[in-house]
C-alpha cells in the first residue's frame, strides 16, 4: 500500500535517507524503527510530500500524495504531535481538520471520545495539554477522515503505559480492519508486541527488516540462550559448566548456551531449586537493535548489555 | 489468491476539497486562536475609542466639520494599522506553529491554500471597511443629535474607493512581507517599516538629493498609493503606481509564493 522505492533525501553532504526501499502491505502494522536522527521522520514527510525527495519516490495505494483527493480522507498522518497551535483548543484543532476534509462536527466528537479527552479538556487550549495529551489529539487528528493508511511518527512518545496500551489495541483494531499502519519509533518494546513487520533503520540505510522472529534468530545466530536463576547460582554454574555449556553471569542470575530444558535437566539431576527459567532470546532483539544501529548512537555502550 | 485487502487506493469517490471550503477555514483560522481575536478585539475597541474622542470633539466645538465621511475615515484609519497583521498572521503563524505540517498534508496543492489565506485577508478587509461604514453611520446620527445643525451627510466616494483600494494593496503587502519572511515577530516590524518609516526616508532622501528626486515618485509606493484618494489619476501617475507596485508588491510577493511552494515544512 506504502510503496518507498530507493528513496534518498540528501542536505548538501549530509545524507538523511540513502537509498531505501520497502513496502507496508494492508491489513499490516509496519514498525520503523532506528535511533534518533536515523532517517525515520525524513522518510515519513517525503511520504506525504511534506519533504521532496532528492532521488528515488514514494506511493500511497499506486498514488503520489500529492495526487490524492482530500488525502485526509485516505492518509492519516501524524508527523509531531507538538505541531499545533498553541492558542488553538483541542476541540478547534480537531473542528478546522474536520471542516477542510467536509466532515461534520459530530466525527470531531466521537474521535475527543475515541482518544478519552473529555469535554473539559477539549475547551482548553494545547497550550497546556501534556504531551501524552497532545499525542492523543494527533493520534485523533489522524483517524479524523476514517483513512485507510495512517503514517504515525512516534506516536507512543509521551503516552503513559496505560495510553500505550491503548493505543496498540487500536493500532491492531485498524490493522485487523484490513488497514495498513506504518509507524515509527525508537523504542524497541514499543513495536515490537505490534508490529507485524519491522523495519530497522540506522544512518539512513536500512540495516534489517522482518517479522519479530525472523529478526530474533537473525539475532541469536541460530544459538538458543536460557537465563536461569537458582537459589544458588554458585552451584548451578558449576553443573552447567561441569556438562559443558557456556555460563554468564547476568544480572540476579545466568545466562545460559543451552535449551531451557536442559538447563532444566541439570538443575533437577543435581536438586538445585530454581526461581527463574526461560528461553534468553528477549535481549537479543534489543542487542541487535543497538548493534545494527551501533554507529548512529550518540551514547556509547558497555561491552554487555546486561539481559 | 485471495482479495482481501487491495494494494491500491481507491479514489474515484472521492471529490478534491472545494476552494470554498478551504476559504472558509482559512477566515475561522484568523479568528479561533487568542491572538487573532485580542487582535480583532483591540481593532474595534482602538476604533471606537477614536470615534468617541472625535464625537465629543465634534459635538462640543461648534466650528468643528465632522462628516459621515469623516467619521468612517476615523475608523477606516485606525483599523487600517492593525488589519495588516492579522493578514500577517494567518501566513506566518503556520509556521511558528509548525500548523503548515498539518494544513499542507490535508491539501498538498499549497498554492491553492495561499490563495486561500489571501482572499481570507481580502474578505477582513472588506468586513474591517463595512464595520466602519457602519459606526460611522451610528457617531453621524448621534452628533446630529447633538447639535443644532444636524449631521451632515457628505461622504466623498472617490476617497472613500481610494481607501479600498490602499487597504488592499497594505493587506497584500502584509502578506507578501509574511511569505518572504514566515516569521510573525519579523514580517510585523518590517511590515510598519515598509508602510510607515520608508515613505519618509524617501522623501528625505528627494529632499537632499536632486537626482533621487526625480526617480522618488517611481519607487516610492507609499505616494503613488496617495494619489488614489483623489481619483481620477494621470498617465504618469498610473505609471508611478504601477511601477512602484511591482518593486514593492509584485516582486516580494512572488518570491515568498515561490517560497511557501518549495518550502521544506518543518
Amino acid at each position: 500500500m506504502i510503496k518507498v522505492e530507493g528513496l534518498t533525501r540528501a542536505y548538501g553532504s549530509f545524507i538523511a535517507v540513502d537509498d531505501i526501499s520497502f513496502e507496508c502491505r494492508p491489513g499490516t502494522v509496519t514498525g520503523f524503527l532506528g535511533p534518533n536522527g536515523a532517517g525515520k521522520t525524513t522518510t515519513m514527510r517525503v511520504m506525504v510530500g511534506l519533504t521532496p525527495p532528492t532521488r528515488g519516490d514514494v506511493t500511497i495505494g499506486g498514488l503520489h500524495y500529492q495526487d490524492i483527493p482530500n488525502p485526509g480522507r485516505h492518509v492519516g498522518v501524524l508527523l509531531d504531535a507538538s505541531a499545533q497551535h498553541a492558542g488553538r483548543s483541542g476541540r478547534e484543532v480537531l473542528e478546522i481538520g474536520a471542516r477542510t476534509m467536509g466532515l461534520s462536527s459530530q466525527r470531531v466528537d466521537e474521535m475527543l471520545a475515541l482518544v478519552s479527552l473529555d469535554a473539559r479538556e477539549s475547551k482548553r487550549r494545547v497550550r497546556n495539554y501534556s504531551l501524552g495529551m497532545r499525542q492523543r489529539l494527533g493520534i485523533a487528528h489522524a483517524l479524523l477522515g476514517e483513512p485507510t493508511v495512517l503514517i504515525l511518527d512516534e506516536p507512543a512518545n509521551g503516552l503513559d503505559p496505560a495510553g500505550i496500551r491503548w493505543m496498540r489495541g487500536l493500532l491492531k483494531g485498524y490493522a485487523d480492519q484490513g488497514g495498513t499502519v506504518l509507524l515509527s519509533s525508537h523504542l524497541l518494546h514499543e513495536v515490537e508486541q505490534i508490529a507485524d513487520e519491522m523495519i530497522l533503520i540506522g544512518n539512513g540505510k536500512i540495516v534489517a527488516r522482518g517479522t519479530r522472529d525472523e529478526l530474533l534468530r537473525s539475532a541469536t545466530r541460530g544459538e538458543t540462550t536460557t537465563l536461569v536463576t537458582a537459589l544458588d547460582n554458585h552451584q548451578l554454574a558449576e553443573a552447567l559448566s561441569g556438562k559443558g555449556y557456556e555460563v554468564h553471569q547476568a544480572g540476579d542470575g545466568l545466562r545460559v548456551t543451552a535449551e531451557p530444558v536442559d538447563v532444566g535437566r541439570v538443575a533437577a539431576e543435581k536438586q538445585i531449586v530454581l526461581t527463574d527459567l526461560r528461553a534468553g532470546h528477549e535481549g537479543g532483539l534489543e542487542d541487535l537493535f543497538l548493534e545494527l544501529t551501533a554507529d548512529t548512537q550518540r551514547d556509547i555502550l558497555p561491552n554487555e548489555v546486561s539481559a | 489468491m485471495t482479495t482481501t485487502a487491495s494494494d491500491t487506493l481507491d479514489v474515484s469517490g472521492t471529490p478534491g476539497i472545494p476552494f470554498s471550503r478551504l476559504f472558509r477555514v482559512e477566515l475561522r483560522k484568523s479568528a479561533d486562536t487568542r491572538a487573532g481575536r485580542w487582535l480583532i478585539g483591540v481593532t474595534i475597541g482602538l476604533c471606537l475609542l477614536a470615534e468617541v474622542i472625535f464625537l465629543i470633539v465634534a459635538a462640543t466645538h461648534d466650528d468643528a466639520e465632522a462628516s459621515f465621511g469623516d467619521f468612517v475615515a476615523v475608523s477606516a484609519f485606525v483599523s487600517s494599522v492593525l488589519l495588516p497583521v492579522l493578514g500577517i498572521m494567518l501566513v506566518t503563524s503556520e509556521w511558528s506553529q509548525r500548523t503548515a505540517m498539518t494544513t499542507f498534508a490535508l491539501e498538498p496543492r499549497r498554492m491553492r491554500i495561499v490563495l486561500a489565506k489571501m482572499l481570507a485577508g481580502m474578505a477582513l478587509t472588506l468586513f474591517v471597511i463595512v464595520f466602519a461604514l457602519v459606526v460611522g453611520f451610528v457617531c453621524n446620527v448621534l452628533l446630529g443629535a447633538f447639535r443644532p445643525q444636524g449631521s451632515d451627510w457628505t461622504f466623498g466616494f472617490t476617497g472613500f474607493l481610494g481607501f479600498l483600494i490602499t487597504q488592499t494593496f497594505a493587506m497584500l503587502g502584509g502578506f507578501a512581507l509574511a511569505s518572504l519572511l514566515l516569521n510573525t515577530p519579523a514580517a510585523i516590524v518590517v511590515f510598519f517599516a515598509y508602510k510607515w518609516v520608508l515613505p519618509v526616508l524617501l522623501f528625505w532622501g528627494s529632499a537632499l538629493m536632486d537626482w533621487f528626486d526625480h526617480l522618488r515618485p517611481w519607487i516610492d509606493f507609499q505616494a503613488a498609493q496617495g494619489e488614489l484618494y483623489d481619483l481620477p489619476m494621470t498617465g504618469s501617475q498610473w505609471g508611478h503606481l504601477v511601477v512602484s507596485g511591482i518593486i514593492w508588491l509584485v516582486i516580494p510577493l512572488a518570491i515568498g509564493l515561490w517560497r511557501i511552494r518549495r518550502a521544506e515544512v518543518k
